[in-house]
């Protein structure tokens, strides 16, 4: 039992690296390859700074020769990895017309292969080198007190001072407050430079481009669409307004959705007088944060937002359901044109989109 | 080449060159100092260099991104190797990040690890965070760096944000769009904020070259100066270290610069290159040519922002629809409270937290030995209690990917992040304390009993016992490693046994009680020379020590068990 304890008890404090503390004469020169060596208890001598705190031999002379080579080995695998690396980039074509994806990967592995290789070899040597080559050392350095000494301290008041009273600022208090009310329109006038990053809101918010009679052109194939056209009971298509399928601050607020309904699936607040033979047709612009409410799941007649999952009801109005969206996606009126063609009645009666401050 | 004494001679051409910059620059004695300045080591030390390397990396990836990427929301159709894409309509940024990772050799990987390098500067400072944060060594004297780092990671999240919206991808795309709404939700002046960032209607023909020109120059520039101010300020002040033996608040024990810590330090930044080049070799990471050009008319299920922004999804995620229309006016608490106010708390109490803590432990002493987390439960409980604020919303921000993965229907994870994050942090505070102060409990019994070897002998009367060895020296220095007086007391007293005026009223009785509430369990005052002291403090009384004991353990020189039944027998 008591071997044990001595077996548990004596390792841990040959691991120990010699240790020196900052400034402390040097152990005798014959004794710096002596692992045991441990200076641990010697006082900070003065005047040590002449006398060499480091070791300048491993005290394993044998394994340090083996550590050394393997990091030499890891350095040249770094620099075959560099020169692999520049065969690589002249090797390996990209935008290879067959497979443009596939090319650009096969570039990047490898590229990326021997870039990594390059660098964690380089990295792995100089551990080793740091580690097993240089001789084990720990030092112990004074901490200096932050503070600075009390007369330091008052010298340093006393010249603050008199400098002060040198500029007179405390004694005039009329050069003092005109230059305090210099800086406030100097601070504040930069600002007005930024004024005209951007026009102003107006009433630009409130206002989409859908306008009495105005064809809904599906998104993608740029199509107007009549209600027999789209006579799947369940279906969802994203439609733009005929004229502005390219302009994406328009879109941003007039892109919608129709929905083709079960007849007699709508119900109020639908406002079934905005509708053509069950299709509904309600803004594509959350009004959570402004995402594209894009999801429709048939069975539920749910409008999901991807973004925050607020949930629309589509029979009812585009109740919310559920998340963070506080309103209803608004109705668009929609009617059919002497074409037959899926038109807007009016723009939305309400704003589009996001809360925000004028929006009332 | 060497001297009489056996060490090295400098070159002549070297020594001569130093000579005249000496002549110049009065470097030596600085420099001398510089070289041997002590390192002290330990694995959490690492993380803030993550974060220096990882930024280091990001400005020269960043730089040869920049010689390529044309940041220009001019509307192109593009006709490029890429043929999936001919004939799309999209912006010259977007068009120009698909020449970057299609046409120009090494784009693609420059640019994954400039995206890896961005989530790995932010995990890291994350994780330096914590480090520092569990540790205490934002106290006395390092407050001014723990405020510099708080505001580089609000940079750098923002700064994060604006380069992931820089290609112009639907993925990136839909975040600035969230960012609008965002902004527009801001009471009084939201909108206008947004017209002048956007400079008009969202998505208009600014925000990339605008974007471009922050994240490049600006943010770069300030972390620039913040990160030298942060490291000039830990040269300056040196580093914390940890407790072990011989470490004190006047010392610092480590490996010196030169050649040691330059080295490490050197090898590690190769490291952080490596993995990250590893990571960009064969992780795939926004590979923007999946998702198309921005379109405000379409979006992809399952969209999920960097890492980063994941708390702040969450909260606009979970938080409830509520918003007040009155007098004409709409207010978005749905938005402004999660996106802006949620944030701006968090960051406010962090950037405060070192003077929150003073004022609630009245400690005002230097502190160069970080705190071992256990050893201040409070802290540490707080600290818990805020990760898992933070965790939540992270999670809840992946919502919808946790709800696929585990088949748990949509709303009900919404529902159960809006309970947990107000029930979770209240449980994880108590039990993160009552965990913290265990520990002490399990460290001041380590002191008084040595470590349980595992090793079980019979006595001849049959009875088993457990032999225990004593610690190291190192392993006891370690766990008595606690703040001498790390809390005043609850009620400052003057001479005559009055409380000092700033305790007094009603203010001061707040600060006395929660100093009360923080003090707890730093009272179990570890042992001061591994024995004796220590039965107080453990306070189960077997004080008594009955011959069994001491019969069993004079062998090993180990401490007595009080659970073993040999005491009984051998009576």
């Amino acid at each position: 039992m008591s071997d044990h304890g001595r077996d548990l008890e004596g390792t841990p404090e040959e691991r120990q690296p010699p240790h020196r503390v900052i400034g402390t004469p040097p152990p005798a020169r014959g004794l710096l390859t002596d692992p045991g060596r441990d200076g641990d208890t010697e006082p900070a001598g003065p005047g040590g700074a002449a006398a060499p705190e480091l070791p300048s031999e491993n005290p394993n002379p044998k394994s340090a020769k083996n550590w050394e080579r393997l990091a030499a080995v890891l350095f040249i695998v770094s620099a075959l990895s560099s020169i692999a690396f520049v065969a690589a980039y002249v090797g390996l074509e990209v935008h290879d017309k067959g497979n443009v994806v596939d090319a650009a990967l096969r570039s990047n592995l490898g590229l990326g292969s021997a870039m990594s290789l390059a660098f964690l070899a380089i990295g792995a040597g100089m551990v080793i080198w740091v580690r097993n080559i240089m001789p084990p050392v720990e030092l112990t350095e004074e901490r200096h007190d932050l503070a600075s000494t009390e007369e330091d301290r008052a010298a340093f008041e006393e010249t603050f001072v008199e400098g002060a009273e040198a500029s007179q600022i405390t004694k005039r208090p009329l050069l003092r407050r005109t230059l305090l009310a210099a800086t406030v329109p100097a601070a504040l006038a930069p600002l007005v430079l930024l004024r005209d990053l951007g026009p102003l809101p107006g009433t630009s918010l409130r206002h989409t481009v859908w306008t009495k009679g105005m064809r809904l052109l599906v998104y993608g194939t740029n199509q107007p669409i009549t209600p027999a056209d789209f006579d799947s009971p369940g279906g969802m298509i994203t439609v733009v307004p005929d004229g502005f399928q390219d302009d994406d601050v328009e879109l941003a607020k007039a892109t919608s959705i129709i929905i083709k309904l079960q007849p007699g699936q709508l119900e109020a607040p639908t406002n079934l007088n905005w509708t053509v033979d069950d299709i509904v047709a309600y803004s594509k612009i959350c009004t959570h944060v402004g995402c594209p409410a894009a999801l429709y799941e048939q069975t539920t007649h749910r409008i999901l937002c991807p973004c925050h999952q607020s949930t629309f009801d589509a029979t009812k109005g585009a109740q919310v359901i559920f998340g963070p969206a506080p309103r209803p996606l608004p109705q668009l009126p929609i009617t059919t044109d002497a074409q037959g063609y899926l038109v807007a009645q009016s723009d939305f009666h309400e704003p589009v989109g996001p809360s925000f401050w004028e929006r009332g | 080449m060497s001297t009489g004494n056996g060490r090295l001679a400098l070159p002549r051409p070297l020594r001569q060159q130093g000579a005249e910059l000496d002549d110049r620059f009065h470097a030596a004695k600085g420099l001398r100092t510089l070289l041997r300045k002590v390192f002290p080591d330990h694995w959490t030390f690492l993380l803030g260099e993550i974060a220096l390397y990882s930024f280091i990396i990001l400005i020269l990836t960043g730089i040869f991104l920049t010689l390529f990427f044309n940041p220009s929301m001019t509307q192109v159709v593009y006709h490029g190797s890429y043929t999936k894409l001919n004939g799309v309509r999209m912006s010259e940024a977007y068009a120009s990040t698909l020449r970057i990772s299609f046409d120009v050799r090494g784009g693609l990987l420059m640019r994954q690890i400039h995206h890896w390098a961005a989530d790995l500067f932010l995990a890291a400072i994350l994780c330096h965070l914590l480090r520092i944060f569990f540790t205490g060594a934002y106290r006395k004297p390092r407050e001014t760096n723990w405020i510099i780092g708080v505001t580089m990671l609000g940079l750098g999240i923002l700064e994060g944000f604006l380069g992931y919206s820089m290609p112009d991808d639907l993925l990136s795309g839909t975040g600035v769009r969230i960012a609008e709404g965002v902004l527009l939700g801001i009471p009084v002046v939201g909108t206008y904020a947004s017209f002048f960032l956007f400079g008009g209607q969202f998505p208009g023909t600014e925000f990339v070259a605008r974007f471009y020109i922050i994240h490049v120059l600006l943010i770069p520039g300030l972390l620039l100066a913040l990160v030298s101010a942060h490291l000039f300020l830990m040269v300056h002040q040196k580093h914390t270290q940890m407790p072990g033996k011989g470490r004190t608040d006047r010392n610092v024990i480590g490996q010196p610069a030169y050649p040691y810590f330059a080295v490490k330090t050197g090898a590690f930044f190769f490291f952080v290159f490596g993995v990250l080049a590893l990571l960009a070799t064969f992780a795939q990471i926004n590979p923007i040519w999946q998702v198309g050009p921005y379109t405000p008319v379409a979006i992809s299920a399952g969209s999920q922002p960097d890492f980063y922004m994941g708390f702040l999804e969450g909260a606009l995620r979970m938080f409830p629809s509520w918003t007040w229309d009155i007098g004409g006016h709409t207010v978005a608490w749905n938005v402004f409270v999660p996106a802006l106010i949620v944030p701006g708390i968090i960051f406010t109490t962090l950037g405060l937290w070192p003077f929150m803590e003073r004022w609630a432990t009245g400690d005002h002493a230097y502190h160069h030995v970080n705190d071992r987390p256990r050893n201040a439960p409070t802290r540490t409980a707080i600290g818990m209690a805020g990760v898992t604020v933070y965790g939540i919303c992270w999670l809840e921000g992946a919502n919808d990917i946790i709800a696929d993965h585990l088949q748990i229907p949509l709303y009900l994870t919404t529902e159960i992040a809006r309970w947990s994050v107000l029930v979770a942090p209240i449980i994880v505070f108590w039990a993160t304390r009552r965990i913290c102060l265990g520990l002490q409990r399990r460290d001041a019994q380590m002191l008084e009993h040595g470590v349980e070897t595992g090793i079980i002998s019979q006595l001849p009367n049959g009875a088993f016992v457990e032999a225990e060895r004593p610690l190291t020296e190192d392993e006891a220095a370690v766990l008595i490693a606690r703040p001498p007086v790390p809390i005043s007391p609850a009620r400052d007293t003057d001479e005559n046994g009055l409380p000092v005026p700033a305790l007094r009223g009603a203010r001061g009785r707040v600060q006395a009680r929660v100093r009360s509430v923080y003090a707890e369990g730093i009272s179990l005052a570890p042992p001061a020379n591994g024995h004796g002291d220590g039965h107080a403090a453990v306070g189960n009384g077997h004080a008594a020590g009955d011959g069994g004991h001491t019969a069993v353990a004079g062998g090993t020189g180990a401490a007595e068990d009080e659970e073993t039944p040999a005491g009984e027998d051998g009576a």
